[in-house]
């Protein structure tokens, strides 16, 4: 079981738990203002960037190549930038801290 | 028509154009009631994984919804599954429902989409196991009849895009698949020849059978399974039949109401049907794209959310215009297919391939030196480049494109 905490554009903190499937199933699920996901999870729409807090990369891991390039349709990407629905929930990134972007 | 109460605006329609402008709505700070309805008795899902993940995904896990199920009653949406729209009473500003209840609008919003075209096909009603696939009963349908003990051939009749990605996914559950084709190569309506060659070889190395220039003329329905037959006398047993040969738009409800329709419903920037009170989005939609400066009616999530966040803001009031670029993907084994414009019209094609292992390709489409449109395989990068060079319509340089050992970024296409 992870516990994720979103930060979203608002200000508002949310942390959540959860043990499958991809963060942004676990936005979704949550209602989290901000993150769409509007393909579905296949990293084809970039509506689910978030920025991983700092600490939190070794955890996450960097984003794959077509996730960079994705991003790269985002103004407000950066090194820390992640399409959530290419992060797996899971024991691993338990505390995790992601601020949905602009 | 004035009432006590707060205003409605009432979505018919529960996909993603229909959800979208829901919940966008609210973000647009609508205070009156929002009534969404949709016939599919399923909390509204994710429409484009049902020709892929939901195929083969485990059991149980057959869609993917939209939004969370509770979400609806934190946002105050009125979400009616399960019942359709009969009719719209404009003289009254209600429509009606299948279930004999009358609704009454303030805005009415018409999401209703398209529904697969299914030829009259001799013998189609006595057979069994067929299929188009568009809902989430369509996949559960499918898996269910793939899942008995009987055999495993499929026929998917129609190469387009739903018929090749349920040719892959079926694949992968171990199907023998064989994709009858009416025209002389697939995709034929959506794609250029080089692409259609790529994705015909694609099936091929993975054992599906592409049959290209086959009519099917009718069914023979025996004990076990089906038999599909073509013009040409060729038959092809089938345990489940995959109908992918096109789609109606549901333009009914428009056209009852006065409506104009023509390729789909008309719309303008902003939405709005020929009545100003009635709006329409999504794939049901004909609509000027000011880009291309063309009508256009788009099968696509990008214009079905794109769609409904500009109508959702017109209803309140503010300015709103659509004018986005369309974007596509399809999945399909392996390879990811990502477009983004509209290719028609086109004069010139380059072919830029990437060095390295696998298929890694795009294909710029040209008319004159204006950029139209990318069809880029494995290869984000040359999808997100296009859409900046669409958006900036900045000319590129053609021969540096084409030659793959200059890298591909942006101040190398420049001209």
């Amino acid at each position: 079981m992870a516990n994720i905490t979103f930060i979203t554009t608002d200000g508002a903190s949310t942390t959540v738990s959860g043990n499958s499937g991809s963060v942004m199933e676990l936005a979704r699920d949550h209602n989290i203002e901000g993150i769409l996901g509007n393909c579905g999870g296949v990293c084809s729409c970039a509506t689910c960037h978030v920025h991983v807090a700092p600490d939190d990369m070794r955890k996450t891991g960097e984003a794959s190549e077509i996730e960079r390039d994705m991003l790269e349709l985002d103004d407000n990407a950066d090194e820390y930038s992640r399409l959530c629905c290419q992060i797996v929930v899971s024991d691993a990134i338990d505390g995790v801290v992601f601020r949905v972007a602009e | 028509m004035p009432h006590d109460e707060a205003p409605t605006c009432l979505i018919v329609g529960a996909s993603h154009a229909g959800v979208g402008c829901a919940f966008e709505l609210r973000r647009q700070g609508w205070t009156g009631r929002i009534v969404l309805i949709d016939r599919d008795p399923h909390l509204p899902y994710h429409r484009p994984p049902l020709s892929k993940t939901c195929l083969t995904a485990e059991a149980g896990s057959d869609h993917s919804p939209l939004r969370a199920a509770d979400s609806y009653a934190k946002d105050a949406i009125d979400l009616r599954l399960g019942v359709s729209v009969t009719s719209v009473d404009r003289e009254r500003s209600l429509v009606l429902l299948d279930n004999g209840e009358n609704l009454p609008y303030d805005k009415l919003v018409l999401a209703t989409g398209a529904r697969p075209l299914i030829p009259p096909f001799p013998g189609l009603d006595a057979a069994r196991h067929v299929f188009p696939l568009r809902t989430a009963a369509d996949v559960a349908g499918i898996r269910a009849a793939l899942s008995e003990d009987h055999g495993k051939r499929v026929v998917v009749i129609g190469g387009g895009y739903i018929g090749l990605e349920t040719a892959a996914s079926l694949r992968k559950l171990g199907a023998e698949v064989t994709v009858l084709e009416r025209e002389e190569r697939i995709l034929a309506r959506v794609t250029t020849p080089t692409m259609s060659a790529f994705f015909a070889q694609l099936h091929a190395d993975h054992g599906v059978k592409i049959l290209t220039g086959k009519t099917v003329s009718g069914f023979r329905t025996g004990d076990t399974h089906s038999i599909v037959h073509c013009a040409d006398g060729d038959e092809f047993a089938a345990d489940v039949v995959v109908i992918g040969v096109g789609i109606r738009v549901n333009v009914e409800l428009a056209r009852q109401a006065g409506l104009e329709v023509s390729d789909g419903i008309c719309v303008d920037a902003s939405a709005r049907t020929s009545d100003e009170n009635i709006y329409a989005i999504g794939d049901c939609t004909y609509h000027h794209n000011p880009r291309y400066d063309r009508f256009v009616r788009l099968e696509s999530v990008q214009n079905a959310t794109d769609q409904g966040r500009v109508a959702a803001a017109a209803i309140v009031g503010k300015e709103a215009v659509y004018d986005a670029i369309p974007w596509f993907w399809s999945d399909q084994y392996d390879v990811k297919l990502q477009i983004v414009g509209l290719s028609a019209g086109y004069d010139r094609a380059v072919l830029r391939e990437e060095a390295g292992q696998g298929p890694k390709f795009s294909i710029w489409y040209f008319a004159g030196d204006t950029l139209l449109a990318v069809d880029a395989v494995n290869n984000a990068k040359a999808y997100v480049i296009g859409t900046k060079f669409i958006q900036s319509g900045a000319p590129i340089n053609r021969e540096k494109l084409a030659d793959s050992t200059v890298p591909l970024r942006p101040a190398n296409l420049m001209r």
